[in-house]
C-alpha cells in the first residue's frame, strides 16, 4: 500500500510539491460507511435521549422505526470502526514523537504548527480520536445489546440493566464529544482534510506540513528541518 | 387503550408541561388483594385472558401450580405460588395474584422516552398508549416490579391496564368480578386502605397473625394495588414482591440531572469549537499562502 500513496505528480508551477495520495477508495467508502452508519445512531440515538429531540426521530421515518433500526445501525458501526482498526493499525500505535507532539498541543490549538515536531500519517489527536471511537462504540454495542434484549438479563441481574443504561449513555456522551471535535477539525480548521476524505488526495505542501514524516517516508523526500 | 373520559394527570417522553395535566381531581382507584384468603383458583387469570381478548399460550411447566414463571405481554395477572417454611417448620403455600401495581411514581413512565406512551390518569391507573409506543423497553427497566413486557411481533410494550376500559365506564376490573372467594376488592384508594388496615387488624388481633399488615409501598408514592400480607416484614416471600421498591436512582439520575449534564455538555462542546474558530480560524498550509487561493 505504501508505493501507492504517491498519486499524480501535477507539474508544479508555484514550486510546491504535487498531490499526494492519503486515503485510498477503499479507506474513504469505510471511512463514510462508518460516519452514515454513527450519524444514523447520533440522531435516533438523541431523540432516545430527550423529549426535546424525539423530533429527530420523526427525520428518520418516526419513534419506531428509529428503535428498529438503531441497534442494527450500531452493530454496523462497530463493524465498520474494526474494519478501520483493520485498515490504520499500523498507524494508530503511539510514537516518541507523539509524545512530544502531545507536549506541544497548545501550539497545535493556536494554529502555531510551525513550533510542533514533525508527525506520521496521522496526529496524536487523530490517534486519540480512533482511539475513543474504537473503544466508545465497543462499549455502545455491549452495553447496547443490554438495552436491546434487556428482557434477556434475569431480574436477579437487574443491575446489568441500570449498568448498560449507564455505560451506554456516558460512552454515547463521550463519543459524541470526539464526533463535535473531528467534524470540527476536519471541516473548518483544516478544510484540506476534509477534500482528502472525498477525493483522496492532499497537496504535498500541505502534508509536508502537517504530517512531515508521513510526507518524507512516502516521497522519499528528506528535506532539511527548521 | 386511550380513554376519552379520563383526564391524564402524566404523560411520558413530553417536551414541556403535558396536555390536560393533572387539571381535574379524581377518586383514585385501587384494587385489594387479600392474600390470606386467596385460594390459587386462578379465576383472575382467566378472566384476564378473556376480558383482554388474549388466549392460553404454550406454558413451561416447573413443578410448581404457577401458570408460568412470570407474566408475560399476554398474560397480565399471574398468581404466583410460593413454598415458604414457617417458623416452627411446617410448609405454607403462599399464593399471590400478581400484576402492574400502578404506582403513584410510575418507573416505567419516568424512563419512557415517547411521547405519550405511557400515560397516568388522574385516577391513578398507569396505562400504555401502543400506538406511541417504539418498543425501546426502556420500562422494563424503570419498573420496580418487573411488569412490562415486550410483544416481539408488534414491538409494542404491553402490561396490565387495570381495565381501564371497565372502570372508565364504572364497571370494576375483570379479575375483581371473578374472584370466588371476595379476596379480590376494588374501590377509591381511601376505601380500600381502610378495608385492608381493618382486616390486617382482625388478622393481628382475632387470629394472632402478628406481622401482618398492609402492602403499599412509600417508595413509589403508594400503588394502586395493596395487599394483604400475613408477613408484611417480608414480602419478598411472596414471590418476589420488593420490600421497598422506589424508581432505580440509575433511572432517576439518568432521566433527571443526567439530561442537563449531558445536554450543557455537548452545548459546551459546539460552543467551545465556535469559539476555537472565531478566535483561531482554520490552519493555512505553506501551499496555501503560495497558491494564494487563502488570504
Amino acid at each position: 500500500m505504501s508505493t501507492s500513496h504517491v498519486a499524480t505528480s501535477q507539474p508544479a508551477t508555484d514550486g510546491s510539491p504535487g498531490r499526494i495520495l492519503r486515503y485510498t477508495l477503499t479507506e474513504r467508502v469505510q471511512h463514510w460507511l462508518g460516519a452514515v452508519f454513527y450519524v444514523y445512531c447520533l440522531i435516533t440515538g438523541l431523540a432516545f435521549w430527550s423529549p426535546y429531540m424525539f423530533w429527530l426521530a420523526v427525520l428518520v421515518g418516526g419513534g419506531p422505526t428509529a428503535r428498529f433500526w438503531h441497534p442494527w445501525f450500531g452493530l454496523a458501526s462497530t463493524l465498520s470502526v474494526g474494519w478501520m482498526y483493520k485498515m490504520w493499525r499500523g498507524d494508530l500505535a503511539t510514537t516518541d514523537e507523539d509524545r512530544r507532539w502531545w507536549k506541544s498541543i497548545n501550539y497545535y490549538v493556536a494554529n502555531e504548527d510551525e513550533e510542533l515536531p514533525p508527525v506520521g500519517r496521522f496526529n496524536f489527536g487523530q490517534k486519540l480520536f480512533f482511539w475513543l471511537m474504537f473503544f466508545g462504540v465497543i462499549l455502545l454495542l455491549i452495553s447496547g445489546l443490554g438495552l436491546w434484549f434487556v428482557e434477556s438479563i434475569p431480574w436477579s441481574l437487574r443491575w446489568l440493566r441500570y449498568l448498560a443504561v449507564t455505560v451506554h449513555v456516558v460512552a454515547a456522551m463521550a463519543t459524541i464529544g470526539a464526533f463535535i471535535i473531528h467534524i470540527y477539525m476536519s471541516v473548518f480548521m483544516e478544510p484540506e482534510s476534509f477534500q482528502a476524505m472525498i477525493h483522496g488526495d492532499v497537496p504535498g505542501a500541505w502534508a509536508r506540513t502537517y504530517h512531515r514524516l508521513w510526507y518524507e517516508q512516502i516521497t522519499g523526500n528528506r528535506s532539511p528541518r527548521k | 387503550m386511550s380513554q376519552a373520559t379520563l383526564s391524564v394527570k402524566r404523560i411520558s417522553g413530553h417536551a414541556g408541561p403535558a396536555p390536560g395535566d393533572d387539571v381535574e381531581r379524581d377518586y383514585q382507584v385501587c384494587k385489594l388483594i387479600d392474600t390470606t384468603t386467596c385460594i390459587g383458583c386462578k379465576a383472575c387469570e382467566v378472566a384476564c385472558l378473556e376480558w383482554n381478548g388474549y388466549t392460553f399460550t404454550e406454558t413451561v411447566f416447573d413443578n410448581s401450580y404457577q401458570t408460568m414463571p412470570s407474566t408475560a405481554w399476554n398474560y397480565w395477572n399471574l398468581i404466583k405460588f410460593n413454598e415458604h417454611e414457617r417458623e416452627d417448620g411446617s410448609i405454607t403455600l403462599l399464593m399471590r395474584k400478581d400484576q402492574c401495581m400502578h404506582c403513584a411514581d410510575p418507573g416505567c413512565l419516568a424512563a419512557c422516552p415517547a411521547d405519550g406512551a405511557i400515560v397516568q390518569y388522574t385516577n391513578g391507573i398507569v396505562d400504555f398508549q401502543q400506538q406511541n409506543c417504539i418498543g425501546c423497553g426502556y420500562c422494563v427497566s424503570g419498573c420496580p416490579f418487573d411488569i412490562p413486557k415486550f410483544n416481539p411481533t408488534t414491538k409494542k410494550m404491553f402490561k396490565c391496564t387495570l381495565c381501564v376500559d371497565r372502570v372508565s365506564e364504572g364497571l370494576e376490573p375483570a379479575c375483581i368480578k371473578s374472584c370466588p372467594t371476595g379476596c379480590l376488592h376494588f374501590g377509591t384508594k381511601e376505601d380500600m386502605t381502610y378495608l385492608a388496615e381493618a382486616r390486617a387488624k382482625q388478622l393481628r388481633e382475632d387470629f394472632g397473625i402478628e406481622k401482618a399488615g398492609v402492602y403499599d409501598p412509600e417508595g413509589v408514592g403508594g400503588t394502586g394495588v395493596i395487599y394483604v400480607l400475613h408477613d408484611v416484614t417480608n414480602p419478598e416471600a411472596y414471590g418476589g414482591l420488593p420490600k421497598d421498591p422506589h424508581i432505580p436512582w440509575v433511572v432517576r439520575f439518568w432521566k433527571g440531572p443526567a439530561k442537563w449534564i449531558g445536554n450543557l455538555a455537548m452545548l459546551g462542546g459546539l460552543l467551545g469549537v465556535t469559539l476555537h474558530y472565531l478566535r483561531y480560524g482554520p490552519k493555512q498550509a505553506d501551499a496555501d499562502h503560495k497558491n494564494g487561493d487563502k488570504p
